[in-house]
């Protein structure tokens, strides 16, 4: 794993004073993308000037790909950036409407990378936060970019960032009804992808701990679905011991990281449990002749959203963690599934199936609320970014030549894109930040 | 095909006394599971082989959507089904539950699992020892037909029953 050091706030050019504070407030409404501008950082040596490019352009990439940014672009500038320790000309960005500059220099020496950046509101004539410098191997240099961009991101929309994380998911290659599927990790944004199953096996729904450390996901490696933990650092992987039954899937993580709540089937009936990591002692938390299936614990630990058919179609149903009776929270027509509790706490989001559509929605963690932020053949599998802000999903198209690729939306519904992957992908999780 | 069909109805007559047009209807042997290994299932035309059963006896039932009851048609299947294995007592199943592509996949395993089991309950129903018949459940994770229509669909809801002479 990559160390990243935040060395230090090394220099502050202004009292941190603003007159009207540049921000972006996320809400439910239509943004106008915020203007900035992000001259080529400066490389401080010869051998410096490539990836400096390489890591503007990536830091750049990360703030549009939000959809709250719009980058002015360099022919419009009245005067460049030529030193990265020379004051601001102001008024030559507001000229061009530039609301936050962001400027940066590299230093690559021999393998040691370092890079600085400040970010400036241009209409307040202030720096916005202070300069941060972030060191890290010639390798690292996507991460450092990442970490700049979350810095950006962070100060600008008064909320946490999400571009340095990473995503585990299902490769998918080879024909529909024969699909090849491994185990993948990769960074949130496609790059330094990785094989951590081999394909010998079906495996699905991988999902991250809470430290970002190990994954759970499930594997017909014994012929029969069963629950593995597998290493994300050294792809070592154990199965779950586990109570008798036929078929162990659906696990997640509680938010502690000390205990796994999953479905177990016995007897073609599938019910929740949930299992302390240390001892292996399970615990039976529903006990019906219908499907509980899909928990997922609340950010607090002290409750569970899962989906049950119980009512005759799949709906949603929150209960406390100990088990015990559950309250329904779906209302709408049609089927609803995979529901994830957000890490903020205040929102669920859910697969729903109606009038021949699926979508990808998100309600209040009483039910209210519902909104549908996608509809497609087959939409399914939500994930949240760890800010709460953005969800990735699955999407299949439809036919003998259907496949599965990653896509991402904002919980607002807007900034629906494909997700890049080397193959085909299902079944995102996404990390938590730093990871 | 003609002549393995007429083999069939001589064996029904022996073990219930008829011959239903129905349970003689030959299926398809195209599209088999994972667990099936072509070296082992010998001659069709050898009624105590793996290639009868899959191709005369019937090695799938077929479910409606979202359901797991066996109808009359999946009824007499395994019936004949459970006859050939009271026949051939050195062999073993895996029932394979399968769901259509219409579905998440977490539900679907679930309601594999249920269409394999109300496959074997039947067959444990018809005298057939619990141990000789395991199941699992691939969801939506191996369909048969790929299309995404009905018709395809409807093929791919289904209990395969897998025979094997192997230990599990």
């Amino acid at each position: 794993m990559l160390r990243l050091f935040l060395v230090a706030v090394f220099v502050s050019l202004t009292t941190f004073v603003q007159s009207a504070p540049l921000r972006i407030t996320i809400t439910e409404g239509v943004i106008e993308p915020l203007p900035y501008a992000a001259p080529a950082f400066i490389g401080e040596t010869g051998a410096s000037n490539e990836l400096a490019i390489k890591i503007t352009e990536l830091i750049k990439s990360d703030l549009f790909g939000t959809g709250l940014f719009r980058e002015v672009p360099k022919s419009s500038y009245i005067s460049g950036i030529n030193n990265f320790n020379s004051p601001i000309q102001y008024s030559d960005w507001k000229a061009i409407n530039v609301q936050a500059l962001l400027t940066g220099s590299v230093l690559l020496t021999g393998e040691n990378l370092s890079v600085k950046f400040r970010l400036y509101d241009v209409f307040s004539n202030n720096e916005l936060g202070k300069g941060l410098q972030f060191n890290s191997t010639k390798q690292g240099w996507r991460r450092i970019a990442h970490k700049v961009a979350d810095e950006v991101y962070s100060r600008i929309t008064g909320e946490q960032g999400y571009f340095d994380t990473r995503v585990v998911y299902v490769a998918e290659t080879g024909k529909k009804g024969s699909r090849k599927k491994r185990l993948a990790i990769m960074d949130f944004d496609g790059a330094n992808s990785n094989y951590l199953t081999d394909g010998s096996f079906i495996v699905l729904a991988p999902r991250f701990s809470p430290t970002g450390e190990s994954v759970l996901y499930t594997s017909f490696e014994t012929g029969t679905p069963q629950i593995y933990l597998i290493d994300v650092s050294t792809a070592k992987r154990t199965v779950l011991k586990n109570r008798k039954g036929t078929m162990s899937f659906a696990p997640r993580f509680s938010p502690d990281g000390q205990s796994v709540v999953y479905s177990l089937e016995q007897g073609g009936n599938t019910d929740i449990y949930v299992m302390n990591l240390k001892n292996s002692s399970s615990a039976r938390l529903t006990s019906a002749p219908s499907i509980e299936t899909a928990p997922s614990f609340s950010p607090d630990g002290s409750q569970i959203v899962f989906e049950s058919d119980r009512s005759g179609t799949q709906q949603l149903y929150v209960m406390s963690s100990l088990g015990g009776s559950a309250k329904r929270i779906s209302s709408g027509d049609g089927r609803y599934g995979t529901p994830v509790w957000s890490p903020r706490g205040d929102r669920i989001a859910f697969t729903k199936q109606s009038r021949g559509r699926f979508h990808i929605g998100v309600m209040r963690v009483d039910g209210s609320k519902e909104r549908l932020l996608t509809a497609s053949f087959l939409d399914e599998g939500p994930t949240w970014s760890p800010n709460g802000r953005v969800i990735m999903f699955t999407r299949e198209t439809q036919g003998e030549r259907g496949v599965s690729v990653l896509y991402s939306v904002d919980v607002s519904g807007r900034n629906l894109k494909k997700v890049s992957t080397r193959d085909g992908g299902s079944d995102p999780s996404w990390s938590p930040l730093g990871k | 095909m003609t002549k393995f069909g007429f083999y069939f109805c001589a064996i029904l007559v022996i073990f219930l006394g008829g011959c239903s047009q129905n349970a003689s209807a030959p299926f398809s042997a195209s599209g088999t599971m994972s667990g099936s290994n072509a070296k082992f299932e010998g001659d069709a035309s050898d009624p105590g082989s793996i290639a009868f059963f899959k191709n005369n006896v019937g090695d799938r039932v077929l479910f409606p959507i979202d359901q797991s009851d066996i109808d009359q048609s999946g009824k007499e299947i395994l019936l004949a089904q459970a006859d050939w294995l009271r026949a051939n007592s050195e062999y073993k199943i895996v029932i394979e539950g399968h769901a259509d592509e219409r579905g998440t996949r977490e539900y679907n395993l679930a309601l594999g699992a249920r269409r394999a089991n109300s496959a074997r309950e039947f067959l444990v129903s018809r005298g057939i020892q619990g141990h000789r018949i395991k199941t699992v459940s691939f969801g939506k994770e191996r369909p048969v037909e790929l299309c995404s229509k009905e018709s395809c669909y409807s093929e791919n809801r289904r209990a395969v029953s897998v025979v094997s002479n192997l230990n599990f």
